[in-house]
């Protein structure tokens, strides 16, 4: 009997979904903070992946996240859901003979981006490489802090993520949490994320961020032009990474990426692999680049280069 | 930066309006087709602009005929020992002196190699006559740091913004903080 | 009406589980306590983030996964010693088999824990569910493991229960039933434990995980771990209950235990000789567990311990008069399980992670919630494992089944735990 075999089913479906809800409700109860409205944090519980809002749906998520960040930031904060550009794939280029390994990036990056101050979240991780001993990732310094740079006999190696075109971060997510968009940007939906951590522990390039904690972002430092895949403020206990400014580069015409805009040496570059006359393609075709953990066959679009 | 004039002032703009026009046209992009186009441009004197910031001049030294214009240029190559003693040329020193860059008869100009007085704003033609690989990487933004819209409008920076003509060597910077070590974040 | 009898099954054992002699008691209300210990902790834990672990960006898995990862090997190794018994006929484990079960189903939902407290939105669990979420399967090695365990977990708590809902209605088990499952439990004990080495060994960033010989490694050592909790265990069973296990069954898993540690100890070295004779830029992690890296050398004590424990251990099961030997077995059991809980453990997460991808050496040891949180995690498996042995044990010895009614459950053992000696007083009296 076809109907009461659909009865059934639906009853099951439904029991579930019952079930769910109460298990919810004993799990949200300890786990969501008590201040919150309770209507936002049940809306905010039920959202569905980002992928699979209908347009209708996304603006509401869209603009209850606006409510929720103004009143807590207590400034107008827009967050837009820019899509991809058509035709668009961005590539960055990254100049060793000229980095001097200033950082300017790292905190341009923090304050562009809403990262948490504390506990700091770094996107950019500077290296100090030996010149001896040339690209050898155990030999990095991360910590140097001499009084002037560039130091003798040393060169400098930003590293974040690198956009690859075939990003294991992404095959490992057992939720589907973090995904490529067309234009080559691996972007993480902090509203679906569990916080599983397998990304990190397969990122080949220690780009991805993990929120140990509430982050910590005072008001008055709160950039309010915002991406739902990029800088709007990140809940606990998600994971987060560069998106080369996704809030900036999609816009038309968009803005360099704050990494780019402030480097002092001018070593950080960007623009549309897919178009000849962008600097990028400028660079690949003209100068001696590389790509790093090239043998890891993740593709990356982040090309260091030699200018001279 | 305190800076003169209403001269000046029009400047950019028109640079802005200039480069979009002739966006991409001095690209050395080695497509063939650019090539072609590019040729009936070579043939002519006019540069392609460039969205450029006004020079960094010292305070209150433009226009330089505030002071030249009363005197008698000298064209003889010397030392300098009663003016400008706090410029130490360490930028092919021996081989160049003042009026090898700076017009000896408009000293609100410099000129090239062919003798063309050009304006300060336009010092990275100058710079380009012995850097022409910096030069070529500086027109389409892989030398030295470019802003503005990646895919639209675009400045740049003059070499002299961050190389000091007479000392061009990049001064080092004090690095800001290293990150906190994961030991320390509580 | 069978839903009456299951219901009337049902009932019996929650009135079971609450009889029980005094070291019953004692025992439950010590676990219940560390469980409440666990739990206060969790709470702050959640509460402040996963902060209050020692885990970071350059160590984003630790003693939770560590656990967890050793935890996967117990269960399918539980199970796997089981296989033997029912395929093969083999009298001595097969009264025993059922235990095997239990052990597994207990470890699972520790495993099922270790996960859930290591994720950061532990109120996100749904998106996991197909339908409800979105499970990435297959592409996630996460979600085949996911799959797998919750299979396996149903797998086996079908299988004992139906074994013992059977027993319990005095009925020999429906062999049509019973088979093809345990046939089927075979591979599943198998995959999850491949499942969950793939999971680190489809990593191409770690050089210290992506090595092919992993998944043998994982399996070779969860035969060792498995069986050996299961030595001591069938012991403590055998001493304060009315089971009977025979000396010849413990012995033959003994011999068995062997046979897995000379093999993981050969697939170990073989391992270890391909990373230092070669001596890539791969090594590092290697070198950091066995020697230290650039003065950093938390871990170096603790693998060497694994390392003497486990051949001591493999000498001790390879030489008949000590594997016969009660004492030297118990010993070499207890050398056992802490040798593969450091090397399958923190052994095996920690140089994963260390250096990072980016050549950092950040040292992990958990901070004192993480061991309060684990501790919490295993007294819960333990009450699990006891509250479903307080229900076997009764069944499988005759002293719980169903009444004349074919409802009421008849409960004659109200102790559970007692002293061998009691038990032989008893049974005079019987």
């Amino acid at each position: 009997m076809p109907t009461q075999e659909r009865r059934d089913d639906r009853a099951f479906r439904m029991s579930r979904r019952k079930m769910m809800r109460g298990v919810a409700a004993v799990l949200g109860a300890i786990a969501l903070p008590a201040q919150d409205a309770p209507a936002s944090v049940w809306e905010s519980f039920f959202q569905k992946n980002f992928r699979e809002l209908s347009p209708e749906d996304l603006k509401g998520v869209l603009s209850r996240l606006e409510k929720e960040y103004s009143e807590k930031y207590k400034k107008a904060v827009k967050v837009r859901a820019t899509p991809p550009i058509e035709g668009v794939s961005y590539g960055y280029g990254l100049d060793l003979s000229r980095c001097i390994g200033c950082r300017r990036c790292v905190y341009a990056c923090v304050e562009e981006n809403n990262q948490s101050r504390d506990p700091q979240i770094h996107w950019i991780r500077v290296l100090q490489l030996n010149k001896e001993r040339g690209v050898d990732l155990e030999d990095a310094e991360h910590y140097y802090n001499p009084a002037k740079v560039p130091e003798k006999g040393h060169f400098y190696m930003p590293v974040q993520c690198q956009q690859c075109e075939h990003p294991p971060c992404v095959k490992v997510c057992p939720v589907q949490a973090t995904w490529k968009e067309r234009d080559g940007i691996t972007v993480v939906d902090y509203n679906w994320c569990i916080g599983c951590r397998y990304c990190m522990a397969a990122c080949p390039y220690g780009a991805r961020h993990f929120n140990w904690k509430k982050p910590g972002l005072p008001s008055a430092e709160m950039n309010p032009e915002t991406h739902y895949l990029g800088n709007r403020p990140r809940p606990v206990g998600v994971v987060e990474k560069c998106t080369f400014c996704v809030q900036r580069v999609r816009n038309t015409p968009g803005r360099y990426t704050a990494c780019v805009e402030i480097c002092p040496v001018g070593a950080r570059k960007f623009g549309n692999l897919l178009d000849p006359e962008s600097e990028m393609r400028y660079i690949i075709e003209n100068k001696r680049v590389f790509i790093l953990k090239e043998d890891l066959n993740t593709r990356p679009k982040f090309y260091y280069f030699y200018a001279t | 930066m305190k800076r003169d004039r209403s001269r000046h002032r029009f400047f950019p703009g028109m640079v802005v309006l200039a480069a979009c026009l002739a966006a991409g046209v001095a690209s050395s992009a080695p497509s063939e087709e650019k090539g072609k186009v590019a040729k009936p441009h070579a043939a002519a004197p006019a540069e392609k602009q460039f969205a450029v910031p006004t020079p960094p001049f010292t305070p209150g030294i433009f226009p330089c005929s505030d002071c030249h214009k009363e005197m008698t240029p000298n064209p003889k190559r010397r030392e300098l020992k009663e003016e400008h003693t706090n410029i130490v040329l360490n930028h092919a020193e021996g081989q160049r002196w003042c009026l090898d860059c700076h017009d000896t008869y408009d000293r609100d100009r410099l000129h090239l190699v062919n003798g063309q007085r050009i304006r300060f704003e336009e010092s990275y033609r100058l710079c380009g006559q012995c850097h022409g690989d910096k030069y070529r990487d500086w027109k389409v933004g892989v030398h030295g740091k470019r802003t503005g819209m990646w895919n639209g409008e675009k400045q740049y920076l003059l070499c002299v913004n961050c190389h000091n003509p007479h000392d061009p060597r990049f001064k080092p910077l004090k690095p800001l903080p290293p990150p906190v070590r994961p030991g320390d974040i509580r | 009406m069978p839903m009456r009898m299951i219901w009337g099954f049902f009932k019996g054992t929650l009135v079971l589980i609450t009889k029980g002699s005094k070291a019953y008691y004692i025992w439950m209300v010590t676990l219940l306590c560390f469980m409440g210990i666990g739990f206060l902790a969790y709470l702050y834990q959640l509460q402040h983030g996963l902060i209050v672990t020692a885990m970071r960006d350059q160590v984003s898995w630790g003693f939770y996964i560590s656990n967890f990862t050793f935890l996967v090997g117990v269960a399918a190794a539980a199970v796997l010693l089981v296989i033997p018994a029912y395929v093969y006929h083999w009298k001595p484990l097969k009264e025993v088999a059922v235990l095997g079960e239990m052990l597994a189903v207990s470890a699972m939902v520790m495993c099922l824990l270790f996960v859930t407290v290591d994720i950061g939105r532990p109120d996100r669990f749904w998106h996991l569910i197909p339908k409800f979420g979105i499970l990435n399967f297959p592409q996630s090695m996460l979600a085949w493991d996911v799959v797998v365990l919750n299979i396996y977990l149903v797998l086996n708590l079908t299988i004992a229960v139906f074994i013992l809902y059977n027993l319990y209605h005095k009925r020999e088990p429906s062999k049509s039933f019973t088979t093809p499952l345990l046939l089927f439990s075979i591979p599943a004990a198998v995959s999850i434990h491949t499942v969950t080495a793939f999971l680190y060994n489809g990593l191409a960033a770690r050089p210290f995980w992506n090595a092919s010989i992993l998944a043998p490694r994982f399996l070779a050592s969860a035969f060792c771990s498995g069986p050996a909790l299961m030595i001591i265990l069938f012991q403590i069973i055998r001493k304060y209950t009315r089971i009977e296990i025979k000396n010849e069954a413990i012995f033959k898993v003994a011999e068995l235990i062997a046979y897995s540690m000379f093999i993981n100890l050969f697939l170990l070295g073989a391992e270890v000789f391909k990373e230092f004779y070669s001596n890539t830029i791969h090594l590092a992690p290697m070198q950091y567990l066995f020697f230290g890296l650039k003065g950093h050398s938390d871990l170096v004590p603790f693998i060497w311990t694994a390392m003497i424990f486990n051949v001591s251990a493999f000498f001790l099961f390879l030489i008949p008069q000590t594997r016969e030997n009660y004492v030297t077995l118990n010993i070499g059991c207890v050398l056992i399980i802490i040798g593969v809980y450091i090397e399958k453990g923190m052994g095996l997460v920690i140089p994963g992670l260390v250096p990072d991808t980016l050549g950092e050496i950040f040292e992990y040891s958990p901070t004192g919630i993480e061991l309060l949180l684990t501790m919490g995690i295993w007294a819960t498996g333990l009450l699990v494992y006891t509250l479903l042995l307080r229900v076997a044990v009764p069944i499988l010895t005759g002293e719980f089944f169903v009444g004349e009614d074919g409802r009421t459950a008849v409960i004659v053992d109200t102790e559970f735990i007692r002293r061998a000696d009691h038990l032989a007083e008893q049974s005079y009296r019987d």
